[in-house]
């Protein structure tokens, strides 16, 4: 019987898929660290791991450079994949993502004008400045969604979206041009890369996401009777308002400790929830944990063909989640919608 | 208004706890949308064990009088009461544990099956610490059996036919295993045979089980057929209340609905039909 097939079980009875999926975690989390410039075999990998020596030249590589950029993409994989599960739940919209309601990048504006304009670029200001841009942008796409003909649909959600990510992109690049020089090192992070985290950045968003990871944890079960319906959940007894304030609590600090880690990364937070669904069924108590590992071991892997695809060069892993993304827009709107 | 004798009684749920609150009462409730009433000082009382049906013309505030008392909407004027609980001040998941609410037209995320579906009306019951119970499974197999999708338990709840999807979410509502049901045009959209073997299925539980049932219905013969309380809505107000036979004349439904019609009784059981004559 598949999973989806056992309905009513509390998800800890469920004993197959925590043990696969971190499996799966772990395999893509060492391979991670083993390949790069100088591919070092899984078990010194281990070894560093477990009983790092100093002066060894690989563990040191492993210590400074890859396990940190490891981290980041597990933090980001599955900060952006919790907060597309939420938002495609509590919206019932399939595309609801923080990259295409406008969310992603309102964190990113706020951050680049901080610390190109002002030059503030304490790490641990950097996650509260995302989260101020991340929900006055999803505030923006609120209200011209609601004051759309029609009011607020799916469609007109993403269209708002649209709309206020290319007016923020547009203000992005005129930021840039005024200043070209300080917005060098901003040019990458704004296509969204796990180059060159540095372990300060990761400390000062993990709090916040953890904080945004239990409240999304605990309020799962809530969000698959408001996936039936405003109506149904509160004849089932849901605080309907409270309930809303608490996911976008845990969207906002999910989205804003992404982009202070690695910058706005597209399309995880659409396609993850996605495939979480398709194995796992739809029941949130299930699909929050299991976006999260799924959204981890994604972007393990995407950073993985980043940095191998055209080796020497490293491409943004942004881009590649796009190009897999992209394709997986296209499908949802063609089936979905 | 005092909550007479003949609303409090003794009943024991499907799952075995005994529920001894019931009967739905609504004392001059007002509601409606943007702080406009649509619902005007309404006074309505359900009782155990009946089948009480609201009709109307449309836009006459039916559908806005159940959610109001369903505390979908909240309330301008007025208190709506199961028991001793006020459903608008109550706790809203303790007031779950009391009434439930099948909503107009309601959406089933897709991938669910009709057993999830079904168990989510035990949410009232769950928390974090209580998590899924024996009482649960028992509740939901029960409801599962009484609205007759046992046999679709693993099938999609998006797969099946209208009629078999509305047979579900009953079947959640039935779960929840609360003395008073709410439920807004159930019927709407099903065919004929669907809508009969649905208020049928009504019928017996709000006898069987002493429940409270409420439901927002806009065919009249339907709700003639199968009620046995009418209650008739106009202009947010309601302008009938009682057994069908004495609600359901002639006079009554060109005055209400504006509707020509010779109203005759059905030689078998006695109910009232209505037959529709051409406009003059």
């Amino acid at each position: 019987m598949s999973v989806a097939a056992l309905p009513e079980a509390r998800p800890g009875a469920r004993v197959g898929w925590p043990v696969v999926l971190l499996a799966l975690l772990a395999f893509a989390f060492l391979a991670h660290i083993a390949v790069g410039a100088k591919t070092v075999p899984l078990l010194t990998v281990v070894e560093a791991l477990v009983a790092p020596a100093d002066g060894e030249f690989d563990h040191i590589i492993i210590w400074s450079l890859r396990l940190p950029r490891a981290v980041a993409a597990v933090m980001v994989g599955a900060g952006l994949a919790v907060a597309g599960a939420l938002m495609q739940g509590v919206t019932r919209n399939p595309l609801a993502e923080p990259g295409l309601l406008g969310l992603l990048s309102g964190a990113s504006f706020a951050v680049v004008v901080t610390v190109g304009f002002f030059g503030l670029a304490a790490p641990g200001w950097i996650p509260l400045i995302a989260a101020v841009g991340a929900l006055a942008a999803a505030a923006l796409v609120w209200v011209i969604a609601a004051h759309a003909g029609g009011g607020s649909t799916p469609m007109t959600l993403i269209l708002s979206g649209a709309a206020v990510t290319a007016l923020l992109a547009a203000l992005v690049t005129l930021v840039n041009l005024l200043d070209e020089q300080s917005f060098e090192q901003l040019r990458v992070w704004l296509t969204g890369t796990l180059a060159g985290r540095r372990v300060e950045t990761l400390l000062w968003a993990a709090p916040w996401m953890l904080a945004g990871l239990v409240v999304a944890l605990g309020a799962a079960r809530q969000v698959t009777a408001l996936s039936m319906g405003d109506d149904t959940a509160i004849g089932l007894g849901v605080d309907v308002a409270r309930l809303r304030l608490l996911i976008l609590f845990a969207v906002v600090v999910l989205t804003a400790g992404s982009v202070a880690i690695a910058g706005p990364m597209g399309f995880v937070g659409l396609v993850v929830p996605h495939v979480a669904r398709m194995i796992f069924g739809h029941d949130y108590r299930l699909i929050v944990p299991t976006s999260a590992f799924c959204g981890a071991i994604f972007l393990l892997l995407a950073d993985i063909v980043a940095r191998m695809a055209l080796a020497p060069i490293e491409v943004s892993t942004g881009i590649v989640t796009a190009l897999v993304g992209g394709p997986v827009f296209v499908w949802l709107v063609r089936t979905r919608l | 208004m005092a909550i007479d004798d003949d609303l409090t009684y003794q009943r024991t749920s499907p799952s075995g706890s005994a529920i001894d609150k019931v009967g739905l009462i609504a004392e001059g409730m007002s509601a409606g949308y943007n702080g406009t009433a649509i619902v005007k000082a309404l006074d309505f009382a359900a009782h155990a064990g009946e089948l009480t049906a609201l009709v109307g013309p449309n836009g006459c505030g039916k559908s806005t009088a159940l959610k109001a008392m369903a505390r979908v909407l909240p309330v301008l004027a007025g208190r709506v009461a199961v028991g001793d609980l006020d459903v608008h001040r109550a706790h809203s998941r303790t007031v779950a544990q009391s009434l439930a609410l099948l909503p107009q037209a309601p959406v089933a995320p897709e991938g669910l099956s009709v057993r999830e579906l079904v168990a989510q009306g035990r949410f009232p019951y769950q928390s974090l610490l209580r998590q899924w119970s024996a009482d649960d499974a028992a509740a939901v197999d029960a409801a599962m059996n009484a609205a007759d999708v046992s046999q679709f338990a693993d099938r999609r709840v998006s797969d099946l036919s209208g009629g078999q999807r509305q047979r579900c979410w009953i079947a959640m509502v039935l779960a929840q295993d609360t003395p008073v049901l709410l439920l807004d045009e159930p019927t709407t959209f099903l065919d004929l045979k669907v809508q009969v073997d649905l208020m049928q299925l009504l019928q017996d539980t709000a006898r069987a089980e002493q429940r409270t049932i409420v439901i927002v219905l806009h065919d009249l013969n339907v709700a003639a057929a199968f009620a046995d309380r009418l209650v008739m809505m106009k202009d947010g107000r309601i302008v009938a209340d009682g057994a069908v036979a004495d609600v359901f004349v002639a006079a009554r439904l060109e005055a209400v609905f504006g509707l020509r019609a010779r109203v005759i009784f059905d030689p078998e059981s006695g109910r009232p039909v209505c037959i529709p004559m051409a406009a003059s």
